[in-house]
């Protein structure tokens, strides 16, 4: 009833490790950046679904958050990018002393951004329980420091493990490539995040 | 570059740069060394170290860690059916208490909590868990793979579903169950009018749910698209696992709105945000558009894999491949897309703008036209081919017959005026069970009938399938087709009872009937499934003389899925194959492992090692669980449940051994 085989050829010479999309971390990378995209998208969809109800955004004449933490967030994360592409690159190359160098950078730069994270929410000029308005910009800030946070926590572990005689394995150097792919989803996240928060009230 | 590392400190030493190559050469020496399928390995001597390398440990903790798709696709399909009869229970009291006016079996708060218990069962801990266990069982060995991607997320995807629905029950039994409707509607699920725990209960359970269906979607996926065999083109590939990709990717854009819609839920009941508070500025029709986001595709999520069910077993028993294969795909994709234009006719009794009514009537109408294309393929293959009505094929002339009439109903109710007068009436219960029931749960008996020689190795009953399959298809039809009357009557859903006197009666008491005869005939099924498994004609590898790869495989298959990587040919790989099917070799036998192709046209990419069973999945699973249960009694819950479920994935992550070795084995 099964058929017998009949020997074609062999695949033992096929590389083990790939980076970019012939890498399954690649594809469940973008598969939960997909999710939390969707997530993101209906949460700004709530934003101005809220806001079109309104006569003035934010309402009852409050005033719109501060501009100062919020833009200087803004100002790190894209900053980080620059460390953050080096890595990236440097994973492509196995040039794993480059890595071990610059991750530290890294979760410094990520520490630096939850501190500015605590005194953006400070700065929001509401509480959470005001309005809907205000539960709104609170949730979607919140969202996205959970973000920050993950990677962060996924940068000091993976960070950690390339320490080890394991930082030279192929696998971990796709996972730092797609660890920074990750981070670059975070901060192109936050751009629209910004201008929802601090300047879509202002118009 | 140099400067960077000197700056930060952070330097490699030379002697460390030396050994690395040192190491590196070492390792290519070992890597020729290692045993691999091929001419010089094959058959029984193959079989039995692959078997050494694939079976997991004996033991509870051996079946904890599992990691195999078969394994946990079984336990996702077993466990979809306890609560499959679970609700069916609940229908069956709630048909009890409706059998005749004034009734008083059930009172008003036990009938709500009845028929929201009745409805979040069916839809989250039944309808897609069973489609995506029938799919994590076979869609590797349907794709010719040893392994699903991702099989450690694919056990934690089953552990907090297990999870979600114990909780559910559990609260049932402490009689804290959800009693505001399976779509728990502001404002009624609200801080203001459910004090208590019961909508909290409803919304975590959600969360439960819809972080399983998430995980299993992307191993879904991921499956498909990177572990196909070689030579399964994209245009090779069969209609199940398009119908699977499709429902995938519908449940990766969906959950997050029910998602974000349930989060908000709670955090307005326990930490007084105002989403849904129309007094601060929130509003309840943001849930409802939230929810139906979500619930719309949710009734496509259920019913596209019921379709490659039927696509499946129209092909094997009309010995023919399907008529029109490129147009079902097609109709496939394009009923996952405008299954998101549709949620607004959920909503129409809400008062929309005008040109909203027109655009969701339209849309709504337009969704049946790649469902009937569907319908008319199956229809042709038929036609054109040979049918043999056996089992499987019956629920697939049960399906069509079925789902055809709820279709047509679902089309007049796209239509505001008339949706407006039977909006909440019995007539609308009679539509969706007619196409849930009718489109999902018939192809979905069909189909287990046709995959249980696959799964168990034996052969079911056919005289008792027949008989289950007459009673559950009559039956049903007893039980709501009169729905559509007491409906028009003007019945309303949800109301725990009816006056006398009003031409109820009847339409009541037959549907009530119908309702145990569905019941005796599940009862008549799970007695088959069960007998069989000691009693049934012993299995062939293709009893059924089906096309697709599955079948290329003992029934049941070993744990490593096929001894060599099939090559695949053609769409109906084993009608076309002769007596010898051309393999691919190489892959290796001391550790596991899988090969990964391209995404359009499967040619052979990289080898993929397939992590050894773990505990970690269920450890996270269960410091998840706790942190999602424990929230719902105190935000605090949030930043201190967070903590053990990241040590767990952490853990789970981490390598457990931390030797380099010749090719990557993940432990």
């Amino acid at each position: 009833m099964i058929p017998a085989p009949r020997f074609t050829g062999s695949v033992a010479e096929l590389p083990t490790t790939k980076f970019g999309s012939s890498s399954l971390t690649w594809w469940g990378i973008i598969g939960f950046m997909v999710i939390e995209g969707a997530g993101f998208g209906l949460s700004f969809a709530a934003y101005f679904f809220l806001m079109g109800h309104e006569q003035g955004w934010p309402p009852e004449g409050r005033a719109a958050p501060n501009l100062l933490y919020g833009t200087l967030f803004t100002i790190v994360i894209l900053l980080s990018e620059i460390p953050n592409t080096i890595i990236k690159k440097a994973a492509r190359e196995r040039d794993v002393p480059t890595i071990r160098a610059l991750m530290p950078v890294m979760i410094i730069a990520g520490i630096l951004l939850l501190v500015i994270r605590g005194f953006e929410f400070n700065n929001l000029n509401c509480r959470w329980t005001d309005n809907a308005y205000a539960s709104i910009i609170w949730a979607i800030l919140l969202l996205h420091t959970i973000h920050v946070a993950t990677d962060w926590t996924d940068t000091v572990v993976l960070w950690a493990l390339m320490m080890t005689p394991l930082g030279w394995e192929g696998r971990r150097l796709v996972d730092t490539d797609e660890n920074s792919l990750y981070w670059r989803y975070v901060w192109l996240l936050w751009i629209p995040i910004y201008l929802m928060i601090y300047w879509v009230p202002r118009l | 570059m140099t400067d960077v590392r000197a700056a930060t400190g952070w330097t490699t030493s030379d002697s460390e740069l030396e050994r690395v190559r040192e190491e590196d050469e070492r390792l290519a020496r070992e890597r020729t060394k290692i045993a691999r399928d091929g001419p010089g390995l094959k058959d029984a001597e193959l079989a039995a170290r692959l078997d050494r390398t694939w079976r997991r440990p004996p033991g509870i903790i051996g079946w904890l860690a599992t990691v195999d798709h078969k394994e946990i696709g079984r336990r996702y399909i077993i466990t979809a059916l306890m609560f499959l009869a679970l609700g069916g229970v609940l229908a069956l009291i709630m048909r009890l208490q409706l059998a005749e006016p004034g009734n008083n079996l059930v009172g008003a708060q036990r009938y709500n909590e009845l028929f929201t218990m009745h409805g979040s069962t069916m839809m989250f801990l039944f309808a897609v868990p069973v489609m995506e266990g029938v799919a994590v069982y076979i869609i590797p060995l349907m794709v010719g793979a040893r392994s699903t991607t991702f099989p450690r997320l694919n056990a934690f995807s089953y552990y907090m579903y297990l999870f979600g629905g114990l909780m559910l029950w559990g609260a049932f039994v402490l009689n804290i169950a959800p009693d505001v409707g399976w779509f728990a509607y502001t404002p009624l699920s609200g801080p203001e009018f459910s004090p208590g725990k019961r909508s909290d209960v409803w919304a975590q359970m959600i969360t439960f749910t819809e972080v399983s269906a998430l995980a299993a979607a992307v191993v879904l996926v991921c499956t498909i698209l990177k572990a196909r065999a070689p030579g399964m083109t994209l245009a090779r590939m069969p209609i199940f696992a398009w119908a699977m990709l499709v429902q995938a990717v519908m449940i990766i854009f969906a959950m997050p709105a029910i998602a974000l819609a349930s989060g908000m839920l709670i955090s307005d009941r326990l930490v007084g945000t105002q989403f849904f508070n129309q007094y601060e500025h929130g509003d309840a029709l943001l849930w409802q558009h939230l929810f139906w986001f979500f619930g719309h595709p949710e009734v496509y999520i259920i019913f596209l894999p019921a379709t490659g069910f039927v696509s499946v077993i129209t092909e094997t028993f009309c010995r023919r491949p399907i008529f029109a294969h490129t147009i079902v795909v097609l109709a496939l994709m394009s009923t996952g897309i405008l299954a998101f234009g549709l949620w607004v006719h959920h909503m129409f009794a809400t008062g929309l703008p005008r040109v909203g009514y027109s655009f969701y009537t339209a849309a709504s109408m337009t969704v049946a036209i790649p469902t009937g294309l569907q319908i008319f393929c199956w229809l042709a293959t038929m036609w054109e081919g040979r049918p043999r009505f056996e089992v499987p094929m019956l629920y697939v002339v049960g399906f069509i017959i079925t789902f055809v009439i709820g279709g047509l109903s679902g089309v007049i109710i796209a239509s505001v005026p008339l949706d407006l007068q039977v909006h909440d009436t019995f007539f609308i219960v009679a539509h969706f069970h007619y196409v849930l029931i009718g489109g999902a749960v018939f192809p979905l008996l069909g189909i287990l009938t046709y995959w249980y020689p696959k799964i168990t190795g034996r052969m079911m009953s056919d005289a008792l399938g027949k008989i289950g399959f007459w009673m559950v298809f009559l039956g049903f039809q007893l039980a709501f087709f009169p729905m559509h009357f007491s409906g028009l009557l003007g019945m309303p859903r949800r109301v725990y009872t009816y006056p006398a006197g009003l031409g109820l009666e009847l339409p009541n008491m037959l549907s009530t009937i119908g309702a145990f005869v569905v019941a005796a005939a599940v009862g008549i099924f799970v007695v088959n499934g069960v007998v069989s498994l000691y009693r049934g004609r012993l299995a062939p590898a293709n009893p059924w003389g089906a096309p697709s790869l599955e079948w290329a495989t003992p029934s049941p298959p070993p744990a490593y899925n096929f001894p060599h990587v099939p090559v695949v040919e053609s769409r109906t790989p084993l009608w076309d194959t002769g007596p010898e099917m051309p393999v691919l070799t190489g892959l290796r036998v001391d550790e596991k492992e899988m090969l990964l192709t391209t995404v359009v046209a499967a040619v052979p990419d990289l080898r993929e090692p397939i992590p050894e069973p773990s505990l970690w999945p269920f450890i996270s699973s269960v410091a998840v669980g706790v942190f999602f249960i424990s929230s719902i009694f105190s935000p605090w819950a949030v930043p201190f449940g967070a903590i053990p479920c990241t040590i767990a994935l952490i853990a789970w992550f981490w390598p457990k051994e931390m030797k380099r070795t010749p090719e990557p084995v993940i432990s």
